[in-house]
């Protein structure tokens, strides 16, 4: 479909050959630069940001030796995986609201803004607002495995290392990072693999706004173009070309990460 | 354990960060919950912060005068329900294939289903294929979307396999077909997985919003996340009046403001998930680390 000219009347068989058409629109598109820009510096910040934050929550989770804290936190922090975009969208409107959103009432209370902000409508704060948002839901989630592979490490080397002095601060990065290297190893491989997958329903319903036409150049990425071209202007070959190009260059990402694992340690995906 | 002087204070860092946490995740969704018991009126006048100053069920009662809730809520129960059964059901009837040793084409079909994984031909084509089979806008689409997970599969496969023999050898020397094996013996010690993956499959289908937004337009299949998205997105009164009825108009001229009617509909959907989400816990941490073992 994406070599063709397709027509939903024609059908698949009857529309016409047109060869790489609309791959060369895409490219030359002046959408296409910013569209690269926004996918890869959004999944960037995600994977920077996003990956070692349940991680550090893990190691502290791992220090806290009241039981019925630790629960609370946990219990509470894994409650945002579960909620849908849709809720959590309408969450981050409310608490970023202009008239008496809770964040712009603690800044102008402590006076560190003069006057509200649209925070959401500002290109510039998006960026940091998806990520943040997405750290949000998912921190307690992605603790888990890290926690679990925490919690597997023999006891044995926390008593020889304080014995020989060692603190608890120093034992987390002589002991408990290097243990779990390996399960942060696959992670991090699964995270690269998906860079290119920046995200489609958070940042669909975080630019649902009256004023996505401001923040829409920093925010359009691959996915979103594919469905605003396809789905709603009916350009069906030109989204398809689109598309393949991204599951095309996804692929490509994956095994890269893949083969690069595997040259470091013996860890890898198949 | 003797702590020294400097672990005190990382330690109470420790708890300070986490309590901030904590707060910083809990907070919006109480904040949600007080708008949506407060009078809309009273909550514009601002400073609404941890407890309701003005307690009314009025939000409530307009959101349950749209009659489309109870069928969106109907579609979405129906839809996580069977989609959950059939999905399990055929995922790992698939999985169970492929974790057996001497299967024709076992490599070939494995590599076909991770393939898809990573690579597919993106929203459009999809959208056509659905089109000209005549599922769009079927609540059939609804189940069949999705319904074999390469993910859950994989994870089925690798349980599957980890089975010792012996179980399934006796259960055919006492004449087991191939069926009866895997109803009688290798599903009923699945128990676990199964448990854990229906929770993700149940979880995810319940908030999919997005495939019905584009697959689905009888209003009447409409599941409630989709719909919640059409009420939270009528970000003016006008609009949001359209959908209503006559006792929601006359409400919404008094006191129910948008705003509150939106945060009402969000609790609706949500308030499911929040109240049987301690229940299930212990199942999902288990789940996530028998995810993990196949990575």
């Amino acid at each position: 479909m994406a070599f063709q000219d397709y027509n939903l009347f024609k059908g698949f068989s009857a529309s016409e050959w047109v060869g790489f058409k609309h791959f060369e629109m895409f490219f030359t598109s002046p959408e296409f630069w910013r569209i690269m820009r926004n996918t890869f510096v959004i999944s960037f910040l995600k994977l920077l940001i996003g990956f070692p934050a349940p991680i550090i929550l893990a190691l502290m989770l791992n220090e806290i030796g009241n039981i019925a804290f630790k629960r609370v936190v946990q219990t509470i922090t894994y409650i945002p995986h579960f909620i849908s975009w849709v809720v959590v969208s309408g969450l981050v409107f409310s608490m970023l609201a202009v008239d008496n959103g809770p964040v712009n009432d603690i800044l102008l209370k402590f006076n560190l803004i003069k006057e509200p902000i649209s925070w959401l409508s500002v290109p510039e704060y998006f960026w940091s607002i998806l990520v943040g948002t997405n750290v949000w839901k998912e921190i307690g989630f992605g603790s888990i495995v890290y926690l679990a592979a925490i919690i597997g490490i023999d006891p044995a080397l926390y008593e020889a290392s304080a014995i020989d002095g060692a603190s608890r601060v120093k034992q987390i990065f002589t002991i408990t990072l290097p243990s779990i290297a390996p399960v942060i190893m696959i992670f991090l491989i699964l995270g690269v693999g998906n860079t290119l997958n920046a995200g489609f329903e958070d940042i669909m319903m975080l630019t649902r706004n009256l004023n996505n036409g401001i923040v829409m150049p920093v925010a359009e990425v691959i996915d979103t173009y594919v469905y605003n071209m396809g789905i709603m202007n009916q350009r069906y070959s030109y989204a398809t070309a689109a598309g393949l190009f991204k599951s095309l260059l996804s692929v490509t990402l994956l095994v890269l990460a893949n083969s690069l694992a595997r040259r470091f340690n013996q860890e890898s995906l198949w | 354990m003797r702590l020294s002087a400097s672990d005190k204070v990382v330690r109470t860092i420790i708890y300070i960060l986490l309590t901030l946490l904590t707060f910083i995740t809990f907070y919006p969704f109480w904040n949600s919950f007080i708008i949506s018991i407060n009078t809309g009126s009273d909550t514009a006048l601002g400073g609404l912060t941890l407890w309701p100053r003005d307690f009314t069920l009025e939000n409530y009662k307009v959101v349950f005068q749209e009659k489309h809730i109870y069928n969106a809520y109907l579609v979405t129960i129906a839809r996580t329900v069977l989609g959950t059964l059939l999905s399990m059901f055929f995922t790992a009837l698939f999985a169970y294939g492929l974790s057996k040793k001497g299967i024709v084409f076992k490599r070939f079909y494995t590599l076909f289903a991770i393939f898809t994984m990573f690579f597919n031909g993106g929203l459009i084509p999809y959208f056509i294929i659905v089109y000209s089979l005549n599922l769009y806008n079927t609540f059939l689409f609804l189940l069949l979307h999705g319904m074999i997970s390469v993910y859950n599969m994989i994870i089925f496969r690798t349980f599957f396999s980890q089975l010792p023999d012996g179980l399934e050898e006796s259960a055919r020397i006492d004449g087991c077909s191939n069926f009866g094996v895997f109803f009688k013996i290798v599903l009923p010690v699945s128990g676990p997985v199964i448990a854990t993956l229906s929770l993700f499959t149940a979880v995810t289908l319940w908030n999919d919003w997005f495939i019905p937004a584009v697959f689905i337009q009888n209003q009447n299949l409409v599941p409630l996340q989709t719909l919640l998205v059409q009420i939270i997105n009528a970000g003016t009164t006008a609009s949001l009046l359209t959908n209503l009825n006559s006792y929601a108009q006359s409400a919404l001229a008094n006191t129910v403001t948008v705003k509150a009617l939106q945060m009402a509909t969000m609790m609706v959907a949500t308030l499911p998930i929040l109240c049987i989400y301690p229940f299930l816990q212990r199942f999902f941490v288990k789940g996530v680390l028998i995810g993990s073992l196949k990575e």
